[in-house]
């Protein structure tokens, strides 16, 4: 019985071990994630697209007169507009980075 | 096997302090391969965990009594469905369970989190190994649940007969998730603020973590009450006691929290509020562990030592301090980005919101910390009882409830006044209905519960108008019948109508408080068989005695020696309504000193409660039988004089010769007797909340094909509505 259970210790350690390991085993993979300011950028635009539905669900509820839904779904996009502006900025910026790092087929 | 557990334990413990290092050194040293690694740990502490678990749930279900923790909370006659719950029922069994829980969750947010919030995550693991690990060096230093003894005792102690509910299956383990989900935002939360990203994407990541956390809480706060109701014999829910307190201390700071981060995801605002609720919601949950598990403060429910104090209290004075540090070094970039359009809108709702949770939460912290605060003051151990509770609760309950009903019916940045006074008619409506339909049957006597009817009536009204309004809108717009529209209003919204369906479920929560707390009728009396009592409409008759011996096994799963009780017969008007069998279960105690037959009942006498629930009022009664009358008691001391210890078989024919005497001519008894109106709506309202929680954590559909195609979104958003603007 105490056999199996030191081995049954010892395959539960390698096994540690492994799991453990394998990211410094690995060879250096590209970075998979995605920059700080994308993420923050993704969150925001998710948020503000919510707001809008938002918006319009409580104009269509009632809640929100024509005036202010017109103010606020206006302000709305333009905050919305401006973070995809900065989004596509973004974009280029690594679509340049990545064509100076990856040299183009012949 | 104990042995394999035993080495389970530092094994997790240099997981923990290996996670710890390697992702600090991953994110300062910018080598994400050892984040990876540092978040590969906390997988490997699951796995560990999950083996030492298992080893110490497979040594319950065994009866390995040479397992301490198994020898001192089951025994061969513990039914199976107890044994498998007895493992958390002990100090180092719950220790376990809280960390096995933890590295569970803490995996499933790391992998959910691996490709997002970089460099938050390696931060936030090691805040999550760092609580993993502390708990491991609990079990290795101060409570271990593989100590054990050889050769092994032929029997167990067997499970505390008050545990033996079927909720106390399910109770800790839903608490502990609560407790351990709230780890993950504050976890994230102190990552945000070390790596200065303090925008709202943590929050996003987090929140339905967060959402679960006050999820599983509740359920856990719920099946306590259920617990306390049907098993303890004194005839309530709810009795402010220390560590239910506890466990509703971080589930109404989390319910401000799930509140507040709307602000600041939507409008940039409240940032230091919020993450001040997240840091305070952890710190609370690790505060409510140590109240079960220190035995600090007196409560029927501490059921741990007096051993784990002083690494408790390090604990919570690092997380505090560590957590006042770095909300004023980071004050700067906490700055809101906006501020409020309107004091009409429903941000400034929520800001009230937050602000009555937030003071209800201060008044039972203060009110179970007075009598430690007292005791280091002046030396005395002063308490405060329900009623200082309810002097305070009660109001801001109400407030709450009224808040409730006005968030739904106010846009979000600002409303008109004259929408609200659109809105709020049909609210307004039933609250002065439900009121002109309780002053006409004369409930007036009661102020504090009447305004509670009106406020659920309101809360009602305004959701139900809600529901109505969206799904007209719904039909309007996609030509769908009224049913389609509902469903499809609230699959394709299910944070906002899920929100809602909680806010019904809390309205009709607070009716059967308000109802059952209020209108409640209760006596206590001895009777003997034949006489009878009033209470309230009802007309209870003691009918007859009752007596079981159970020396092993009995259907109910009591697991009591001896079990006296009564055959109650409930009327109302003449008409039979119910019988009930409330009984009393006395345990054997396993202690010689008591005598051959002594010990068979000298151990814990708990209370079988019986009742008739029912929809409109819940008839409620317990027994203490009187097992010290004389003529009970002479048998007991001749039968421990002439049977010895080695003789059981004739030390049970002893105990029936008592449950005999005691049928034929039955002492009086003492009867608590209860009835109180609607108390079942107060689960039916939890089964609400917990139904629209569940609505509001499901994923919306197409919610990770939309994540996959985010970016050509983007771009097509651009150029098509959006540039109107």
């Amino acid at each position: 019985m105490s056999v199996w259970i030191a081995l049954a210790t010892l395959v539960l350690l390698a096994a540690v071990v492994y799991v453990i390991s394998a990211p410094l085993r690995a060879a250096r993979a590209p970075q998979r994630g995605q920059s700080a300011q994308r993420d923050e950028l993704e969150a925001a635009r998710a948020a503000k697209y919510r707001e809008i539905r938002d918006a319009e669900l409580d104009y269509r509820t009632g809640k929100l007169s024509d005036e202010d839904y017109k103010a606020i779904d206006g302000a709305l996009r333009a905050e919305a507009l401006e973070i995809l502006n900065r989004l596509e900025a973004l974009d280029d910026d690594e679509d340049d980075a990545e064509r100076q790092v990856t040299p183009e087929a012949p | 096997m104990a042995a394999l557990g035993r080495a389970c334990l530092p094994l997790a413990l240099v997981v923990c302090v290996y996670g710890i290092g390697a992702s600090l050194y991953g994110v300062r040293a910018r080598r994400p391969e050892w984040s990876d690694s540092g978040r590969r740990a906390v997988y490997a502490l699951a796995g560990v965990l999950t083996v030492a678990f298992a080893v110490l749930e497979s040594a319950f279900l065994r009866s390995d009594f040479s397992f301490n923790t198994v020898a001192s909370t089951s025994s061969l006659s513990t039914p199976t469905f107890y044994k498998a719950a007895a493992v958390w029922s002990s100090q180092e069994g719950s220790l376990l369970l809280w960390a096995w829980l933890l590295s569970l969750w803490s995996s499933l947010v790391l992998f959910m989190t691996r490709n997002r919030l970089r460099d938050v995550t390696p931060y936030a693991t090691s805040v999550l190994l760092g609580f993993g690990g502390f708990f491991v060096a609990l079990m290795m230093f101060y409570a271990t649940p593989f100590a054990s003894t050889h050769p092994a005792p032929s029997d167990g102690v067997g499970l505390d007969p008050l545990l033996r509910h079927p909720s106390m299956m399910i109770h800790p383990p839903m608490l502990y998730s609560g407790y351990t989900l709230c780890m993950v935002p504050l976890a994230f939360g102190i990552g945000a603020l070390i790596a200065r990203r303090v925008d709202a994407e943590w929050i996003v990541s987090t929140r339905r973590f967060a959402l679960a956390a006050w999820f599983f809480l509740g359920i856990g706060i719920l099946l306590g009450a259920r617990w306390s109701y049907a098993e303890l014999g004194w005839g309530g829910y709810w009795g402010w006691d220390a560590v239910e307190n506890a466990s509703l201390m971080p589930w109404l700071t989390g319910t401000a929290f799930l509140h507040s981060l709307m602000i600041q995801e939507k409008r940039g605002m409240l940032k230091v509020w919020n993450v001040s609720l997240v840091l305070a919601t952890g710190i609370l949950a690790i505060m409510g562990t140590f109240l079960v598990r220190s035995g600090i403060l007196s409560s029927i429910h501490a059921f741990g030592g007096a051993t784990l104090g002083v690494p408790f209290v390090a604990l919570i004075a690092v997380l505090i301090g560590g957590s006042i540090y770095l909300v004023v070094s980071r004050r700067g970039m906490l700055r809101t980005e906006h501020r409020l359009d309107s004091l009409l809108s429903r941000e400034a709702m929520f800001l009230g919101n937050n602000l009555v949770l937030v003071g209800l939460c201060f008044v039972i912290f203060w009110g179970t910390y007075f009598p430690l605060i007292s005791e280091a003051l002046n030396g005395h151990e002063a308490l405060v009882g329900p009623p200082w509770f309810d002097r305070y609760t009660v109001p801001l309950a109400l407030v709450l409830v009224l808040l409730s009903g006005i968030g739904p019916v106010i846009a979000w940045r600002r409303a008109t006044w004259a929408s609200a006074r659109r809105n709020f008619r049909a609210p307004l409506g039933c609250a002065l209905m439900t009121l002109l339909v309780l002053l006409g049957v004369g409930v007036q006597q009661k102020p504090l519960a009447v305004a509670m009817f009106c406020c659920a009536a309101f809360v009602l009204g305004s959701v139900g108008q809600e529901f109505w309004r969206g799904m007209r809108v719904r039909g309007a717009i996609a030509h769908e019948p009224p049913p389609v529209a509902l469903l499809a209003l609230v699959r394709r919204n299910r944070r906002r109508y899920g929100g809602y369906i909680v806010h019904i479920g809390m309205a009709v929560l607070f009716v059967g408080v308000a109802a059952s707390s209020s209108f409640q009728h209760a006596t206590e009396l001895g009777l003997s068989p034949g006489q009878s009592t009033h209470v309230g409409a009802y007309t209870v008759r003691y009918v007859k005695p009752t007596a079981t011996i159970t020396p092993k096994y009995d259907s109910a799963h009591t697991g009591a020696t001896l079990s006296l009780g009564a055959v109650l017969d409930v009327s109302k008007h003449g008409r039979h309504v119910s019988t009930l069998r409330p009984s009393q279960g006395y345990y054997d105690s396993g202690d010689p000193s008591q005598g051959s037959v002594g010990h068979f009942i000298g151990g814990q006498a708990v209370s079988h409660v019986s009742m008739d629930a029912g929809i409109t009022r819940d008839v409620w009664s317990a027994i203490a039988p009187n097992i010290d009358a004389p003529r009970l008691r002479r048998i007991m001391s001749a039968a421990n004089k002439t049977i010895p210890l080695v003789r059981p078989d004739e030390g049970m024919i002893a105990v029936a010769v008592m449950a005999r005497a005691y049928m034929q001519n039955p002492p009086t008894a003492q009867f608590h007797l209860i009835v109180s109106p609607l108390v079942m709506w107060i689960w039916i309202g939890g089964l609400i909340v917990f139904g629209g929680a569940l609505v509001a954590m499901w994923p919306a559909p197409g919610m990770l094909r939309q994540r996959a195609s985010a970016r050509a979104a983007s771009r097509a958003a651009a150029r098509r509505g959006l540039a109107r603007a």
